[in-house]
C-alpha cells in the first residue's frame, strides 16, 4: 500500500471532530490536551505505524482547510485526487 | 505551529497530493467550527483553480453568514444587498461579458427575500453560476425559520416545530426553477459526505464550464449543515443531513440541456 502523511496545520484547526471520522486509518485524533490559540482542541496526526495512506479523505471533509496531504506514490497527478 | 506527533516528512519522495487552493484566502473564516460553508468555499476555489478561472472571477457575496465571502476568495469580489446578488450579477456580466460571474447565496437570501431576484434572473437565463448552500435555516441572526426550514423543525421563530398549516411547506427552488425555460443546468448536491462532497465538486465545475460556454443560467445547490443553530454536533449535523433534509430536497439533476453533456 502506498505511503502518506498529513500535515495539519493546528493553528487553523476549529476542532470541528470531522476529520477522525472519515480517517480510513483511524490515525486522526484530537488532541484533548493541547489547546491552539483560540481555544480549540485541534487535531493531530499519530501515526507512527506509518499507516496513513495518503488518501486524502480528510482534506476532503475538513471545513477550514486546514490538511496538507503527501503520498510517496501518486497514483495520478495532483488535482484529479479530489476530483 | 503546535507541537505535534506528526511523523516525519521528509524522509523519501513525499510528494502533495492535496494542498491549500489558490482561489482561497489564506485567512480563516469566522465560520463556526464543522460548518459545511467551509467545505462549499473549498470546494469553489478548487474548481476555479482547476479551470484557470481565477483572475477572471467576480464572486458576489450574499447577506448571510457567507457575508464575507468576498473576503475569503482570491478573487474579484462585492457584496450585494440581501438576496439581490443575482441582480447585481446580472448587471456585471452583461457589462463584463468576458468575466466569470459567481453569486454565493444562502436560502434565506435566496428563497426569502431574493425569491424574486433569482427566479428572474433564472427566467432570463443570465449566464451567471449561483451556489446555493441550503441550510435549511436563517444563520447569521440566530436560527430562524427559512422557507427551506423543515416541516416539524424546530427553530428560533418556530419554537414548537414547522407548523406547515400555518406556514406553508419547505420550498424547493432547484426543482422550481427547473420548470423555467432559462436555465442550462440546475442541480442538487449535498455536502454530507466525503462522496457527496466529490460529486458537489463535479457539478461546480460542469456549472462554470456552463457560464464559460455561454450556455446561460447555473445553479448548484448543496445541502449544507448549520451545526450552531440546528443545536447539534457537526458529526451529527452531517447525519441529520442525510436523514432529515435528503428526503425533502432529492438530490439529482433538474435541468441539464443537451449542449451541457457535451461540455
Ligand atoms: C434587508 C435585510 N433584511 C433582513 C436582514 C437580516 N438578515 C441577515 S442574514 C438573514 C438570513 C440569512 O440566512 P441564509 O441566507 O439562509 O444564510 P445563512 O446564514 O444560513 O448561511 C437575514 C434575514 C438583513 N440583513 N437585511
Ligand atoms: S490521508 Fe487518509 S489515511 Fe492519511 S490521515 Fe488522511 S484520511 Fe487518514
Ligand atoms: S476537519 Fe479540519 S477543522 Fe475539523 S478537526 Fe479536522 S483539521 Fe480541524
Ligand atoms: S451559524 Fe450556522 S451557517 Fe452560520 S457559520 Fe455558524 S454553523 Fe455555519
Ligand atoms: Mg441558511
Amino acid at each position: 500500500m502506498a505511503k502518506g502523511t498529513v500535515v495539519i496545520n493546528q493553528d487553523r484547526c476549529k476542532g470541528c471532530g470531522l476529520c477522525p471520522t472519515v480517517c480510513p486509518q483511524n490515525v486522526i485524533f484530537m488532541a484533548d490536551d493541547v489547546l491552539n490559540a483560540k481555544g480549540y482542541h485541534p487535531a493531530t496526526l499519530v501515526d507512527l505505524d506509518e499507516q496513513c495512506t495518503g488518501c486524502a479523505i480528510c482534506a476532503v471533509i475538513c471545513p477550514d482547510v486546514c490538511i496538507t496531504v503527501y503520498r510517496e506514490t501518486p497514483a495520478k497527478k495532483h488535482a484529479p485526487v479530489l476530483a | 505551529m503546535l507541537a505535534t506527533l506528526n511523523a516525519p516528512i521528509s524522509e523519501n519522495s513525499l510528494q502533495v497530493v492535496y494542498e491549500y487552493p489558490e482561489s482561497l484566502s489564506p485567512v480563516v473564516t469566522h465560520y463556526c467550527p464543522g460548518c459545511t460553508h467551509g467545505i462549499a468555499h473549498r470546494l469553489l476555489a478548487e474548481a476555479l483553480d482547476e479551470l484557470g478561472l481565477r483572475e477572471k472571477t467576480i464572486l458576489v457575496a450574499p447577506v448571510g453568514c457567507s457575508v464575507f465571502a468576498y473576503q475569503y476568495f482570491e478573487t474579484d469580489g462585492c457584496e450585494a444587498a440581501h438576496g439581490r446578488a443575482p441582480a447585481m450579477a446580472t448587471g456585471l456580466k452583461r457589462v463584463q461579458p468576458d468575466k466569470i460571474v459567481v453569486t454565493y447565496q444562502g436560502d434565506g437570501d435566496l428563497v426569502s427575500i431574493g425569491a424574486a431576484e433569482i427566479l428572474h434572473a433564472a427566467a432570463r437565463g443570465e449566464n451567471i453560476t449561483t451556489i446555493f448552500v441550503n441550510n435549511a435555516i436563517y444563520g447569521m441572526t440566530g436560527g430562524q425559520m427559512a422557507p427551506t426550514t423543515l416541516p416539524g423543525q424546530k427553530t428560533t421563530s418556530s419554537p414548537f416545530g414547522r407548523n406547515t398549516t400555518m406556514t406553508g411547506s419547505p420550498i424547493r427552488m432547484s426543482e422550481l426553477l427547473a420548470n423555467l425555460d432559462g436555465p442550462a443546468y440546475i442541480v442538487r448536491r449535498s455536502l454530507h459526505d466525503v462522496k457527496n462532497i466529490r460529486k458537489a465538486k463535479k457539478a461546480i465545475i460542469t456549472a462554470l464550464k456552463v457560464q464559460m460556454a455561454g450556455l446561460g443560467f447555473s445553479m448548484v445547490e448543496l445541502l449544507s449543515s448549520c451545526p450552531t443553530n440546528w443545536g447539534i454536533q457537526p458529526e451529527k449535523a452531517l447525519e441529520w443531513i442525510e436523514d432529515n433534509m435528503v428526503p425533502y430536497f432529492p438530490l439529482g439533476d433538474y435541468k441539464v440541456r443537451d449542449e451541457v453533456n457535451g461540455l
